[in-house]
């Protein structure tokens, strides 16, 4: 029961962060290592930052009316 | 017999349905309650997520769960990413929902709510939700890719230029309409002001944080704001009481409208993570919040509808838009029942995260559904309240004066009872000084939600509150709509004038984005300009080509869809996608039509501008201008909307001129012509 909400808690944060433009840092963490262990992997800080300017600065396609 | 027992509880919830829709259509003489209103359109979305989603899913588009998806193709944990199908829905609802479903209901309300909330329902299921999930197929089964590219890809060069422009203006359009939405609401109300101002030093604050004090933290930032946001309602109070402090913040449309203006140019070049994101962040949480809240709001209280199903102003005399059911309804309300905007979504980040392409239906019909289902929710915040009130806040000056007695006898001429006093008392109840004339739909939506909300949460006491609460929540997505749309406007607008002088396409070179930004605030501002000084309200003629265009857009992209279902072969079940552009088609292009070349100068910009040439050749002065100058402006400016007007017209008969040639020249061919990537089969 109380893993079924922490859960529900986890899809629920990532929800909120995917709205806003940011995906999960884990995947992206996880991906990294399996599949490209000799790139470099952003910090969680980088990422963020990456992210803020790809949804923002580049050719977003603005709001929804 | 188990299939036969699946159904029985459709046809259950089939019946429940008919009979709320039935009662809510048959009602007449007395009030009837909201929740039949949302009974009926659960299950109108419930039976046709079920049966006709589900059908374009197998059969017209034949989704095909085996085959691999752009996010695990292209997986870098960034933009390509496989999602978790109910993560990504919120994702992808969130980037749809924004004003045109909470405002062009409310417009619509002057009808009677049921023509509205039977277009809400028949267009959401025949063409927005249609539209929403072919897109994102498509996009799907090409990488992701955006409309743009695919009517280029799919349709030729040419049209896909065309789309290109069209959607440039279109920004434009929907910039200046949102911007006038806030003047209007903003107007005289400095607790409004002083809410929606103190916006912006929370986000600078919350943007430092996010980027120097603790970088990334979304979450405990945002309760922050979120809690610094309520304090600037409260103290916006404190300060509409004290007058000295209220005169600070009490703003003229003019004022308001050079401020917007001169905000929007200074955000715009400003670095995103300073002022656009963070109020991004404030924006889409209170979005979602007060969605889900004026959701929690309308089953609890269950609120009495007192606007009639359907009002005198059916016939097409109506105060608050001028025009007849056909077509103008159907473009009045936008984005609730069909928004050619989603297309563009739909083609944009989610389907580069869709884990699997049968979640297509989910995301893209069943998100669609939701949108609808804020747009019914609107459009009860319009019906609970007086239509006393309603249209003493949402006609024009010029038609019922400006003093609530003045007011108070014209709409009660119009049989719909209202004194001065209960006008007066719902002007004190929500904290301001006037409530009449606001058009643009915001304040209404306002005044509907504090009345449910109040009933909710905190009682008569708190009406002001959550009035300037709704208030404050349409004006920081609609501002920081502006923001997005005025710095994505800025690059299409470099990448178009690049064409010609190759200096202003380098969007890192400062003058050049200070050229653009300029021209494109330039743009929006002149149109908002316009809005604010027109006589008429301003809302009675952009909102009209607002809906047009988007409409438009939506019928593009449907003809897209369309001529794919034929390069796909799959012509048989090209109708799905032909019939809903065949009623935009009717419908924008009627409507267009009539805005142009219409005799009735309420309708028509060329009848209007006429009208006052004919004056000024005469030498004569006609109300509401007080100058020669200003019946020149107003010619001018109905000689603009009108080649606006027949611009759009031109995009749209070119892209679904191109979209016939493209269908018969698949139909001459005799295999598949589409440009989908080659097939990958999921890995497990």
């Amino acid at each position: 029961m109380l893993e079924e909400l922490g859960k529900i808690g986890k899809y629920l944060g990532q929800t909120a962060r995917l709205m806003v433009g940011v995906p999960d840092y884990e995947v992206y963490a996880a991906h990294m290592r399996l599949t490209h262990p000799e790139q470099h992997c952003m910090s969680y800080e980088e990422f963020f930052r990456e992210r803020l300017e790809a949804r923002y600065g580049g050719k977003g396609t603005g709001k929804c009316c | 017999m188990k299939q036969l027992s699946s159904h029985m509880a459709w046809i259950a919830v089939a019946l429940v349905g008919a009979f709320a829709l039935g009662y809510v259509a048959l009602a007449r003489g007395e009030h009837i309650n909201a929740l039949w209103v949302v009974v009926a359109a659960v299950s109108v979305y419930l039976i046709s997520y079920r049966y006709y989603s589900r059908f374009i899913a197998d059969k017209v588009l034949g989704l095909d769960a085996t085959r691999q998806t752009p996010a695990y193709q292209h997986n870098d944990g960034l933009d390509y990413v496989p999602t978790n199908k109910y993560v990504l829905f919120g994702h992808h609802f969130a980037a749809i929902a924004g004003a045109g479903p909470l405002v062009g209901p409310v417009l619509a309300a002057q009808m009677g709510y049921l023509p509205g909330m039977l277009w809400i329902l028949a267009g959401v299921v025949l063409a927005g939700a249609v539209q929403d999930f072919m897109v994102l197929f498509i996009s799907v089964r090409r990488d992701g890719r955006s409309l743009g590219d695919l009517i280029k890809s799919e349709l030729g060069m040419v049209p896909g230029v065309i789309a290109l422009f069209g959607c440039f203006m279109i920004m434009i359009i929907i910039l200046a309409v949102l911007a006038l939405i806030v003047v209007k609401a903003l107007t005289h109300s400095p607790w409004g002001v002083f809410t929606v101002g103190a916006t912006v030093p929370i986000a600078f604050f919350m943007g430092i944080y996010m980027r120097y004090v603790r970088p990334g933290r979304i979450g405990e930032i945002s309760v922050v704001g979120f809690v610094l946001l309520i304090l600037a309602i409260y103290f916006g109070g404190v300060v509409s009481r004290d007058p000295s402090l209220a005169a600070l913040f009490d703003f003229d449309g003019k004022q308001l409208t050079w401020g917007l203006v001169i905000y929007g140019f200074i955000a715009a070049v400003l670095p995103v993570w300073l002022l656009l994101a963070p109020r991004d962040y404030l924006s889409t949480f209170l979005k979602i919040g007060t969605i889900v809240g004026l959701a929690l709001g309308v089953l609890f209280v269950a609120p009495e509808l007192k606007m009639p199903a359907i009002s005198r102003f059916i016939d097409g005399n109506g105060p608050v838009w001028a025009g007849n059911l056909f077509p103008f309804l159907f473009i009045t309300i936008a984005c609730g029942a069909v928004s050619g905007f989603h297309a563009l979504i739909a083609s944009g980040t989610t389907p580069k995260m869709l884990e699997n392409e049968s979640h297509a239906r989910f995301i893209g019909y069943g998100g669609m559904l939701m949108e609808s289902f804020v747009a019914i929710m609107a459009l009860v915040a319009a019906s609970v309240i007086d239509p006393g009130v309603y249209f003493a806040m949402n006609s024009p000056a010029a038609v019922i004066g400006t003093t609530p007695e003045a007011v108070a006898a014209v709409v009660n001429g119009w049989g719909f009872a209202i004194t001065p006093e209960m006008l007066i008392q719902t002007t004190k109840d929500i904290g301001e000084k006037t409530i009449l004339s606001r058009a643009g739909g915001a304040p209404t939506l306002a005044v509907g939600m504090a009345h449910i909300l109040q009933q909710f949460v905190g009682g008569q006491a708190l009406t002001a509150f959550w009035y300037h609460f709704a208030i404050l929540f349409e004006a920081l997505f609609i501002l920081t709509a502006v923001d997005a749309g005025t710095r994505a406007g800025r690059f299409m607008l470099q990448d178009l004038l690049g064409t010609f002088v190759p200096a202003l396409k380098k969007t890192e070179s400062l003058p050049a984005n200070l050229i653009a930004t300029a021209l494109c605030v330039a743009l929006w501002g002149f149109f908002l300009y316009q809005g604010v000084v027109d006589p008429l309200g301003g809302i009675n003629t952009l909102w009209p080509l607002f809906g047009i265009a988007n409409q438009m857009l939506a019928a593009i992209a449907l003809t897209t869809c369309a001529a794919i279902l034929f390069k796909m072969k799959r012509q048989r079940y090209a109708w799905v996608a032909i019939l809903p552009t065949t009623f935009l088609l009717t419908c924008t292009l009627y409507g267009g039509w009539l805005k142009v070349f219409s005799d009735n100068p309420k309708v028509g910009f060329l009848a209007l501008a006429n009208k006052y040439s004919a004056a000024i050749d005469k030498g004569l002065i006609l109300a509401p201008a007080k100058t020669m100058e200003e019946m020149n402006r107003l010619v001018f400016n109905a000689h603009l909307d009108a080649g606006l007007c027949l611009f759009f017209m031109f995009v749209i008969i070119s892209v679904v001129g191109f979209g016939f040639r493209t269908a018969l020249l698949s139909l001459k061919s005799n295999q598949i012509t589409t440009h989908e990537m080659p097939f990958v089969a999921v890995t497990r």
